[in-house]
């Protein structure tokens, strides 16, 4: 191990790694193919509507849904950021995951049914198209969509950076001429788009198998391996003890926190609580959820989707035993880059063949995901932009055809955001995508179950929110380089503690929409017209009056599903 | 599209096919959601060192075995909405 601040970037300085990168290319090859089959896949007669290209037709049983939302909860981003956030700063930043992610499945528990049920019986796609039909309100439903659909593209561009780092640690990364630095992401973003468009929904619910196959048997391996080499978990916990307990240069604080003391207890919680109530407020954790077969195929899934946490937690912990390691992430351009940390222990650690086994568990695990956020994304714009202000009258076909459109779109502008801006900016907006999906939580969620709040106290709310959370998150001054945007934890007015700023905001948020009911109530201002009635919320499958909808050619923007 | 068809049918609409709950066995399905959710927000309670488990600080194995208890607790949540609406 050479020591920190020498400026020769291992990676780029050994070549590429030829062995690892053959690995990486072979699988992927092996994942294109299986994106392009995948119309094959429970085939429908036709792709030209939203429930079958954007929804793979609504008929995912249960372990099918397991893959799907694994692969698209869990991504490539989360493989690389969670445990490079806790070899840099350490458990509140980083091993917050896992409390999210097991508080999580009670949360969705309690309202994922009732949303799947109601879609099912009315054919929304997105959560916006709920809204919309529960109070016949246009502008709420657009601020919906438009937080969701904002909130996704950094999500998607994020992914690019989980494969750029792959490529980097690979050795592909040190090449000064542009193209040839970028035509691998380009190359792999190419293909990706091109089987989205193709087969929709359907290419990563194929290709989640292989991915969450891989990853399953990277980290097991890693875990049961890796911490040997070093000592054993020991030894693990020492070094990252002793790490975090150094002064930083650059802040003249501890390092980091290896386990949260009595001031961050807030902090641990609230980051745990609001990423996990606002996971499923993202489109493309909806779509991944509505495409299931039944409404109990959600609720069967919250039992069984914690593997995929405990694997996180594991993965996390990767990011200590890289500290045991001496691992030593630099970057192409010879930076210190704590998110190369993981592939940089793979490729340190490992044999060269299963560290190409390894990038491509990441790699995969980066196509999934943006996969159904492209989908989710198109889907929003169709269905809550273009066909409720642009074109009223779109048929199935044509908002197929505008989403298939719009995913390409979408992918193109996440890979411009990406070749072209820091990769800060993407984190950036990603902290605030965070914040402001969160504020979308009380008109899709309280809504499930109450008409009590009135429609314009929650837009009113919403906007509070946003602009609260924004400011807020702008004002956290990051310690070590002085910038804006510096963390997601913030002081909370009136008590005293640091908190998470999406919950403070969405407080905040409940508060004002409450009040606004209040004084609208009073004035009887009309809460607008609903569309659902009591038992769409309970509404299963065999459904005889979904099917009889069926039958009578109804309204419903959804095709007769071939058995 | 947003809607089904105006002037539905009764037998297709309103409350006629909401389903009969058992409010007794919901309510002890939400307590199993909350129990981890609470055990969870409550930090102070695990952000400790002692006792260690195979080389793990207790921070970090409590919090996994969370992993299995939620798990459980929601299958059996799930279970009893299905008996609650039988």
């Amino acid at each position: 191990m050479s020591a920190l601040g020498v400026p020769v970037p291992l990676a780029a300085g050994d070549g590429v790694n030829w062995v690892a990168m053959s690995v990486l290319v072979a699988l992927f090859l092996v994942v294109t193919v299986l994106g392009f089959l995948a119309t094959r896949f429970r085939r429908a007669a036709d792709m030209d509507s939203l429930d079958e290209w954007g929804l793979g037709g609504r008929r995912f049983g249960t372990w099918v849904t397991w893959f799907l939302l694994g692969g698209d909860l869990y991504t490539a981003y989360t493989f690389v950021a969670v445990p490079a956030a806790m070899f840099a700063t350490g458990a509140v930043a980083g091993f917050f995951a896992v409390p999210y992610t097991i508080v999580l499945y009670p949360i969705i528990f309690l309202f994922m049914a009732r949303l799947w049920s109601v879609s099912h019986r009315h054919g929304y796609v997105t959560p916006a198209d709920f809204v919309r039909g529960r109070y016949d309100d246009r502008g709420l439903s657009l601020a919906v969509a438009v937080t969701g659909f904002v909130a996704t593209m950094p999500y998607i561009a994020l992914q690019l950076v989980g494969i750029q780092a792959v490529l980097e640690v690979a050795g592909l990364g040190g090449n000064d001429n542009v193209v040839v630095r970028d035509l691998p992401l380009l190359v792999a973003f190419a293909v990706l788009a091109a089987y989205t468009y193709s087969s929709g929904l359907r290419a990563p619910a194929v290709i989640a198998f292989v991915k969450d196959f891989l990853i399953y048997l990277v980290v097991i391996v890693a875990v049961i391996y890796l911490p040997s080499q070093v000592g054993g978990w020991d030894a693990v916990f020492g070094a990252a003890s002793d790490k975090m307990a150094t002064t930083s240069e650059a802040t003249g604080k501890p390092t980091g926190v290896f386990l949260p003391g009595a001031g961050q207890y807030w902090a641990y919680a609230t980051l745990a609580l609001g990423s996990a109530m606002a996971l499923f407020m993202y489109p493309h954790s909806v779509t991944a959820s509505l495409s299931s077969d039944s409404r109990n195929t959600v609720r069967r899934n919250a039992a069984i989707l914690p593997a995929y946490s405990f694997v996180l937690g594991l993965l996390a912990l990767l990011g200590w035993v890289a500290i045991a390691a001496g691992t030593n992430p630099v970057g192409a351009d010879g930076k210190p880059n704590a998110q190369l940390v993981i592939p940089q222990l793979f490729e340190d650690q490992f044999p060269a063949w299963f560290a190409g086994v390894a990038f491509a568990a990441v790699a995969i695990g980066a196509l999934v995901p943006a996969a159904i956020m492209s989908i989710a994304a198109a889907n929003t714009f169709t269905r809550n932009v273009y066909k409720e202000w642009i074109r009223k009258d779109a048929t199935p076909a044509e908002e197929a055809k505008v989403s298939k459109l719009m995913s390409l779109v979408v992918k193109l502008f996440a890979l411009v955001f990406v070749l072209t801006l820091d990769k800060q900016n993407a984190i950036n907006f990603q902290l605030l995508g965070g914040v402001w999906i969160l504020q979308t939580f009380p008109a899709i969620v309280f809504s499930l179950f109450t008409r009590w709040f009135h429609r314009w106290g929650l837009l009113a709310g919403w906007a509070v929110g946003m602009v609260y959370g924004t400011v807020a998150a702008y004002r956290v001054i990051n310690p070590a380089t002085g910038s804006h945007f510096g963390g997601s934890v913030a002081d909370i007015p009136g008590i005293g503690e640091m908190g998470y700023i999406a919950m403070t905001a969405f407080v905040l948020n409940v508060v004002v929409a409450a009040l606004v009911t209040l004084a609208l109530n009073a004035a009887k201002v009309p809460n607008g017209r609903d569309h659902t009635a009591p038992a769409d919320y309970f509404a299963d499958k065999d459904d005889p009056r979904v099917q009889a909808d069926l039958a009578s050619e109804d309204d419903l923007t959804r095709t007769e599903p071939q058995t | 599209m947003i809607s089904g068809k105006e002037g539905r049918d009764p037998a297709r609409s309103g409350d006629a096919a909401v389903p009969r709950t058992d409010k007794r066995k919901m309510a002890l399905a939400g307590v199993l959601l909350v129990i981890p959710v609470v055990a969870l927000m409550w930090v102070g309670s695990y952000a400790k060192d002692e006792p260690e488990l195979w080389g793990f600080p207790f921070f970090f194995w409590y919090q996994f075995v969370w992993v299995f208890l939620t798990s459980a607790l929601t299958w059996t949540a799930y279970r009893l909405t299905l008996a609650a609406r039988r």
